[in-house]
């Protein structure tokens, strides 16, 4: 019997540890059959893998879209689409990457799956808002599609103001699905923010909480106070389109300025909500894979608050050129500066980790490398864009579309595919072939350089963003961007067939083959319906690599009431039996 | 089982270790919601202080074609309402299950009450053809903006009414459960949420009122 003894008020209380068997026989994937079963499920686990079918499923659509783009710029003239579809496949495929993919990926499909595992729950705190938040997703991304089968959008992802307000077109029910997307992403993070309030397991306090929670409630709070005013700008120029109230129209003595303003209020912090869970993964892989305690845990946990709090106060910065005030640009430019500092603070921490230790380079750990070379080029070129006077010289440049994809696609997709390919033994108990695997990541790595490399360099000269026609000079450019981008989705076809093969032919994965500390390692794969039989005392934290392993299996409160939730506990080691 | 009570309590979820947690988890996503709430009202609170500040002497003239005491009839009716809805919570704790009735059944009576006199308002302006943006029609204010005004109040009032509408229909939720029994000083959480979403909408009417229509 190891003895945990509870910190304050809380009388001693007997823990019994228990080792969990490897695989369990009734398992979420086996306890119910049929489709109706899985759209009608309040498990999280399950709400994670219909969340993860379809985000990969509008993926793939907005991948498409690109490829699409990119062969049209094989040639500076016309090459087989005609301008108006071209301006329709690059709003959609902006709009459906960023709405219907990226917000959602890693917050609803791992951060659903994943964290009440990792605070030891049995489930997220509001399983009915849960599913209800899938089927709002749903009919917002159903709407879209109706969106783009009746007529199409050429605004742009933006929907600037007054041309959103005048084009025909399905603006007005791209603009209602999104708001509707935007809702179920609201209940989401409701949902984040009660389950790592409220549910953790006792023993696990606020600094054994998992980074990946961390991140998660710093995006949380993101989405929780910037979409509402997405919410609100999309809400009114709807009903500019419909009754005409003219809050953005010049001609009726609005102002289109201000739909910048909020617009950008949401967008520049919803980029933090798409990248910020990628640093939780990160944090986490990182750590498994080289062994180590890790490095700054508070100041890592700390700096993704942080970057939520600054990132409501840059927005300005995509301005500079909209005839804002100078003065604000110079503080819009200099705030967004500071967001350097963060998010440097986690780039060293992630290094300091890595340094000395056991790194074993598995195919999670090489996507996260990837993150860690192609985020901090996207990172530097953000700060660049910040500089008032070389903003005003690429602003709307291919520069702008490049910096945005290393930060979202070389930041967020390798930081989401490294935490799929992480995660995945646990969520279907079979690994995935390494070695396939290993050849996705590296075609994906090159595949993107090739195709966003280019483009940084046709920025700085001088070739502005989702022109059709450009001048000839760019031509050489273009198609090597162009090849890059088939390599990448060749790529991304190879690791998703990895996957999709994994689930039928692949090995049995057992409970931890990473060998991790984390406590969703520490149950069979894959996960039995109510993940712990017995709600859990938990002793040491997630990072904890210089414990044995053997400390790591499950305490169970045995004499009397657990401890509340998330209790302090103190636990004196001593020997185990047992 | 050493963490579980020895009877399980009908409204308890599996995954929540006794009642207290499954009430602290729903209320504490409400108040979570609530922000939301905020700042999705706060975006047309920032629409209205930038036209305000563009056109100060638009707002102090189309303030006075609104009826003061409807909007405060309205007022007092809110308030109103938001105290019988604290006071069916009350009972809740207390276990007066026949108090709990009554108190929603007012509170949804204000809550229509409020709507019909928003319906007057409108209708009333519509009438004089003060309709939002483009069609515009009414003469009576000397001031080539005038419909901006017009456009700002039918949205925030409009937004706000509809949250009136979503409330009177959780109201009438709330009563179908309570008549069949289901409240009492053990469970009351969806009471209590509601309370929480009605005091909000009552609160956003409390900043709307003086801003529309004490102005002139």
């Amino acid at each position: 019997m190891a003895t945990a003894e509870a910190s304050s008020n809380i009388s001693k209380v007997q823990v019994r540890r228990y080792k969990p068997e490897e695989y369990a026989e009734h398992n979420y994937l086996n306890v119910a059959k049929g489709l109706w079963s899985w759209l009608t499920s309040v498990d999280h686990k399950r709400i994670g893998i219909l969340y993860l079918v379809t985000t990969t499923f509008f993926f793939l659509v907005g991948g498409v879209m690109a490829l699409l783009l990119r062969i049209e710029l094989w040639t500076p003239a016309q090459t087989f689409v005609d301008a108006n579809t071209y301006n329709q496949l690059f709003t959609l495929h902006g709009a459906i990457m960023i709405f219907l993919f990226l917000v959602p990926s890693v917050p609803a499909v791992l951060g659903n799956f994943i964290l009440p595992i990792q605070v030891g729950a049995k489930d997220m705190a509001l399983p009915r808002l849960n599913l209800f938040s899938y089927y709002l997703y749903a009919i917002g991304s159903l709407i879209a599609v109706y969106s783009i089968l009746h007529g199409g959008i050429d605004t742009g992802w933006t929907f600037y103001t007054p041309y959103s307000s005048q084009t025909g077109g399905a603006v007005t029910s791209l603009v209602f699905g999104v708001f509707v997307v935007g809702f179920s992403s609201i209940l989401t993070a409701v949902n984040i923010i009660a389950t790592i309030h409220k549910l953790r397991a006792p023993g696990i306090t606020w600094s054994k909480l998992s980074l990946f929670g961390w991140s998660l409630y710093a995006t949380s709070i993101i989405i929780i106070l910037a979409t509402p005013v997405l919410a609100i700008t999309l809400l009114l120029l709807t009903m500019e389109r419909i009754f005409g109230i003219g809050i953005f129209d010049p001609a009726l003595g609005g102002d289109p300025i201000l739909f910048q303003h909020f617009f950008w209020f949401y967008s520049h912090p919803a980029v933090y909500i798409m990248i910020v869970p990628g640093f939780g993964i990160v944090s986490e892989i990182v750590s498994t894979f080289t062994r180590k305690v890790i490095f700054g845990y508070w100041a890592i946990a700390i700096s993704s608050l942080a970057i939520a709090f600054i990132g409501f106060l840059v927005w300005g910065h995509h301005m500079f050129v909209s005839g804002q005030a100078s003065l604000a640009s110079m503080v819009f430019s200099f705030l967004s500066f500071l967001v350097g500092i963060p998010t440097g603070i986690k780039i060293f921490n992630w290094l300091a980790t890595m340094h000395r230790g056991s790194i074993s380079l598995r195919t999670p750990l090489l996507y996260i490398l990837g993150f860690l070379f192609l985020f901090t080029i996207g990172g530097f070129t953000g700060i660049a864009l910040a500089t008032l006077a070389l903003d005003v010289h690429v602003h709307d440049t291919y520069y702008v579309v490049a910096h945005f994809h290393f930060v979202m696609v070389g930041g967020m997709v390798m930081a989401f595919m490294g935490g799929l390919h992480y995660w995945w033994p646990k969520m279907f108990g079979r690994m995935y072939n390494q070695a396939v695997a290993k050849i996705g990541c590296l075609l994906i790595f090159l595949g993107f350089n090739l195709t966003f490399m280019p483009q940084f360099i046709m920025g700085i000269q001088g070739m502005p963003r989702r022109y059709f026609n450009y001048i000839d000079q760019f031509q050489g450019l273009h198609q090597i961007s162009t090849i890059g981008a088939f390599v990448l989705g060749i790529g991304f076809i190879i690791a998703i067939a990895n996957f999709i093969m994994a689930i039928y032919k692949g090995k049995k994965a057992g409970a931890n083959p990473w060998g991790s500390r984390a406590l969703e390692w520490q149950i069979p794969s894959p996960v039995p319906p109510h993940n712990f039989d017995h709600i859990p005392v938990i002793i040491h934290g997630p990072y904890d690599y210089h414990q044995p392993m053997a400390d790591f299996q499950l305490g169970l409160a045995t004499n009397g009431h657990a401890p509340a939730h998330g209790a302090e506990i103190s636990a004196e080691k001593q020997e185990t039996e047992e | 089982m050493a963490n579980h009570s020895t009877t399980t309590p009908a409204h308890l979820l599996h995954h929540y270790v006794d009642s207290d947690q499954q009430f602290d988890a729903a209320k504490l996503g409400m108040w979570i919601f609530i922000v939301t709430e905020t700042l999705m009202f706060g975006g047309l609170f920032g629409a209205y202080i930038v036209y305000r500040v563009l056109y100060p002497e638009l707002f102090t003239l189309a303030s006075e074609e609104l009826d003061t005491i409807m909007g405060s009839i309205n007022t007092v009716v809110l308030i109103g309402s938001s105290l019988t809805v604290a006071l069916a919570i009350k009972s809740a704790q207390v276990n007066n299950k026949r108090n709990i009735i009554i108190n929603l059944a007012i509170t949804l009576a204000l809550a229509c009450v409020f709507m019909i006199i928003k319906y007057f308002e409108y209708t009333h302006k519509f009438e004089l053809g003060i309709f939002p943006g483009v069609y515009y029609e009414y003469g009576g204010i000397d001031h080539p903006q005038a419909h901006i005004f017009f456009s700002i109040y039918y949205m925030m009032t409009g937004l706000h009414g509809i949250h009136i509408t979503i409330g009177i229909g959780l109201m009438i939720w709330l009563l179908v459960k309570a008549s069949k029994n289901e409240f009492h000083s053990g469970y009351y959480t969806p009471v209590e949420i509601v309370g929480l979403y009605w005091h909000l909408v009552d609160i956003i009417w409390i900043f709307l009122f003086p801003l529309f229509y004490l102005i002139d």
